[in-house]
């Protein structure tokens, strides 16, 4: 009983980080622009909430450096890939490598030297009152702020983009974005905002891991989480009910591995390969063929 | 109600439009005719807002209009379809109708009042669509409908159709017409753009001719005849008819059968089964997406079929690749010059011999003769009157009739035994497309077998011996040129009575 609970609250655990940076792929892609840099930019944000909550004190100040830090670095990327017209997987593998690089000479410059930072306050973990009582489910009531927020964001995101007229906008931007702009839409607002909530959510995500699944920073500590992030968007077809059940299948299978494997003897290096695994298989076995926004990948140009 | 007063564009150093004057006023549908590339679509999209001119205004009932972007004209009450529709495929109808105007409050999109407005339009205006189908899964005549009810539901007075009836049947272009003709009568005034001349002779009120960016004239309709804008819209005097000879089909020289062949999403051809006769040619008919480019890509052996058989001259050739079939007698002219027929930063001589280039008169041991190459070039470009006539210029720095004789020549260089031409006068000036018909009729009176497809119907009557009409990937009717009729063409375009009369035809969710 006691290990299903805590199998349950690992998963969850292990699925927010997934799920907020899924999340932020999805607006980005179905604004039309591939998003690869996702993991660069959980990872700098990961290091900016912890740096600010250093600096401040505040935890949740830490939190807003971190939205603020993802932003910047989905606005980099949106210029880049919309405004320059650059290839948008380059584009993404630098800012990848810039978080990677960038993080590490900033960790000198900020606690002295590379590694772990010291350890801040993490965002407590909030029982919610009854619901926590239920046995085993009740993990998923137990849980830090930051993954009630994302309770909250998976059908916010949901109605966003099926219900409200920036999401068909943003739907159509991403197939055809000349229907859009003969429509008198602006499709290069359209994609920034698209990309910019894709950093702010990737953030949120690099966030979660180093002020409430751990509380201090660690280089590259995303550890491909923003590339996992990626194929549950694939596998949960660009939609945010599946990229979060997605994302909470990856999570399971990382939850497997911490909590030390499936009950027979194998060695450690091959349970640490299972989510990884679980994700190629998830998309060539059962995916079937996942039809990605049609634009793409494609800077739109005005004639 | 609309004026355009000396409107100028240039794209570098061609002149796209050069002091355009045109008038439409309310109440008319206003021709505006010219050949590809005569300045149609860039004196439209100028007005659209989306080019900017150079030079000259733009007035709508006597006041400056102000356009710079497509919203302004929107907001001037302008409505456009374009020849290349801007319809997403994986929204509805109604959203695709609502999209950038929508109806709700605050964030909210009301999907049901956009539904309703879209079934109160298509019911006011006769335009038969489902609100809550989704545009990927209609046909090309129906996803034009939608594209009307986008500019109506904005309130359009002023009604912009590019080449509105390319991609229809003939019963689609009447029905079209009439409810047209319906606007007109609820006040609307319409520019019609196209390069077919007699469809406009039947609807238009006034005629509009340009001709490389300028205008000609502008004709009462019901003062012109075919003859009149014809020679207007060319320049000289235009045989309207192709003069054949008689030429007795002698024996099969390339058959398929059951051919089924797989397109970039799914079964594209569903069991097709042809031949093609010594001296003969076979008109391919149907509407643009029914299975034509992978039929054709089949037979020449550039996309490997699924399953089915095709014999050369009797031999299994099924499974050879294009070098293989060229080696065997057959020349193909894909449909997309651009893409597919030609590499753009080369030269023409290395065009040329792009196919051949291995061959001993071209290449020894590896090295290219250069010299050689060069003057089977020019001998290619004399013979078809390329322009300009020079081997070394690079194939993209041609127009799209030049290019087209580039590929033409050389596929015909070998005097093949079977050519598969795909819509090998697509976008082409008139000049060429007299001059590429002419080529086509002297191979046939040579002997070769000729598969000739295209989506102009009138293309097709005029060339082909025998006419089949393909549609969601079959073959539903075939005929002699002779017996055919347009009636029965456009039927079996839409497709209808053919031989699966019973079946539902699936992707035509009209409400009828």
């Amino acid at each position: 009983m006691d290990e299903l609970t805590a199998l349950l609250a690992s998963t969850i655990r292990n699925a927010t980080p997934l799920a907020f940076a899924a999340l932020g792929g999805l607006f980005s892609e179905r604004s039309g622009v591939i998003n690869i840099g996702l993991e660069g930019m959980m990872l700098i944000s990961a290091f900016a909430g912890v740096a600010g909550a250093q600096g401040s004190g505040s935890t949740v100040f830490g939190l807003l450096v971190a939205l603020a830090v993802g932003l910047l670095f989905g606005l980099v990327h949106a210029v880049a890939s919309i405004t320059f017209e650059a290839d948008q997987i380059i584009s993404g593998i630098a800012i990848n490598l810039l978080a990677l690089g960038g993080t590490g000479l900033l960790m000198v410059l900020f606690f002295g030297s590379g590694g772990t930072s010291p350890r801040i306050e993490p965002f407590s973990r909030i029982d919610i009152p009854l619901l926590a009582d239920i046995p085993i489910v009740g993990a998923i009531f137990s849980q830090s702020v930051l993954v009630y927020l994302l309770y909250a964001l998976v059908p916010i995101t949901w109605w966003v983009l099926y219900r409200s007229r920036f999401g068909l906008r943003l739907r159509a931007v991403g197939e055809v974005p000349e229907a859009v702009d003969t429509a008198g839409v602006n499709v290069f607002r359209l994609r920034y905002i698209g990309v910019g909530l894709s950093g702010m959510l990737a953030g949120l995500g690099g966030a979660f891991l180093s002020m409430s699944l751990l509380s201090a920073f660690t280089e590259g500590m995303t550890n491909g989480r923003g590339f996992i992030a990626l194929a549950a968007l694939i596998f949960g077809r660009w939609n945010p009910v599946g990229a979060f059940a997605a994302a909470l299948l990856f999570g399971f299978a990382q939850a497997v591995v911490f909590r030390g494997g499936i009950g027979f003897t194998v060695p450690q290096e091959f349970i640490e390969m299972f989510p990884y695994l679980l994700v190629i298989v998830a998309l060539v076995g059962f995916g079937g063929r996942a039809v990605p926004p049609a634009a793409s990948g494609q800077p739109y140009r005005k004639e | 109600m609309l004026e355009m007063r000396g409107v100028t564009k240039a794209f570098g150093s061609t002149v796209a439009n050069d002091s355009i004057d045109l008038e439409l006023r309310k109440g008319e549908i206003h021709g505006l005719l010219g050949e590809n590339g005569a300045g149609k679509s860039t004196l439209v999209k100028i007005l659209y807002g989306l080019y900017k001119a150079d030079e000259g205004e733009i007035y709508i009932d006597g006041e400056p209009a102000g356009i710079t972007t497509p919203s302004d004209a929107v907001d001037r009450g302008i409505g456009m379809v374009h020849q290349h529709f801007m319809l997403v495929p994986t929204l509805s109808v109604a959203e695709n109708v609502v999209l950038g105007a929508e109806p709700g409050q605050g964030p909210r999109l009301d999907i049901a009042a956009a539904e309703r407005a879209v079934r109160d339009l298509s019911e006011r205006y006769g335009l038969r669509v489902d609100p809550t189908a989704n545009v990927g899964h209609l046909s090309v005549g129906v996803q034009q409908r939608v594209e009307v009810l986008k500019t109506l539901y904005r309130d359009a007075r002023i009604l912009v159709l590019d080449e509105p009836t390319a991609v229809l049947t003939p019963q689609e272009t009447d029905e079209l017409f009439t409810v047209l003709r319906g606007f007109v009568d609820e006040g609307l005034s319409i520019i019609l753009i196209t390069h077919k001349l007699g469809e406009l002779l039947g609807v238009s009120d006034r005629i509009t001719v340009i001709r490389d960016g300028k205008v000609v004239d502008t004709v009462v309709t019901s003062e012109t005849d075919e003859a009149e804008l014809a020679r207007l819209m060319v320049g000289r005097e235009v045989v309207l008819q192709v003069a054949k000879e008689d030429v007795e089909a002698g024996d099969v020289r390339m058959e398929a059968s059951d051919l089924i062949v797989d397109g970039a999403s799914g079964e594209a051809v569903s069991g097709v089964g042809l031949e093609i006769r010594s001296g003969e040619i076979l008109g391919v008919a149907g509407v643009d997406g029914n299975g034509q480019v992978e039929l054709a890509e089949a037979l020449a052996g550039v996309r490997q079929p699924r399953s089915g058989r095709i014999e050369l001259a009797g031999e299994d050739v099924t499974a050879l690749d294009s070098a293989a079939m060229r080696a065997r007698g057959l020349a193909y002219v894909p449909e997309d010059r651009g893409g597919k027929g030609l590499v753009g930063e080369f030269t023409l001589a290395e065009n040329f011999v792009l196919k051949t280039y291995r061959r001993s008169m071209f290449s020894k041991i590896g090295w290219l003769l250069r010299n050689a190459i060069r003057a089977f070039a020019r001998r290619r470009i004399d013979a078809f009157d390329v322009r300009p006539p020079n081997p070394q210029a690079s194939a993209a720095s041609l127009s799209g009739g030049n290019q087209q004789k580039v590929i033409v020549a050389r596929e015909l260089a070998g005097e093949p035994d079977v050519l598969i031409a795909n819509q090998p006068t697509r976008g082409v000036d008139v000049g060429a497309i007299e001059f590429i018909h002419g080529q086509l009729l002297e191979q046939r009176e040579r002997g070769a077998a000729i598969l000739l497809i295209s989506l102009e119907l009138d293309e097709i009557r005029q060339l082909a011996d025998r006419i089949a009409v393909m549609y969601d990937g079959r073959i539903v009717g075939e005929i002699d040129a002779a017996d055919a009729t347009d009636e029965q063409l456009g039927l079996w375009m839409a497709g209808r009575g053919g031989p699966d009369e019973d079946q539902p035809t699936g992707d035509d969710r009209v409400r009828s």
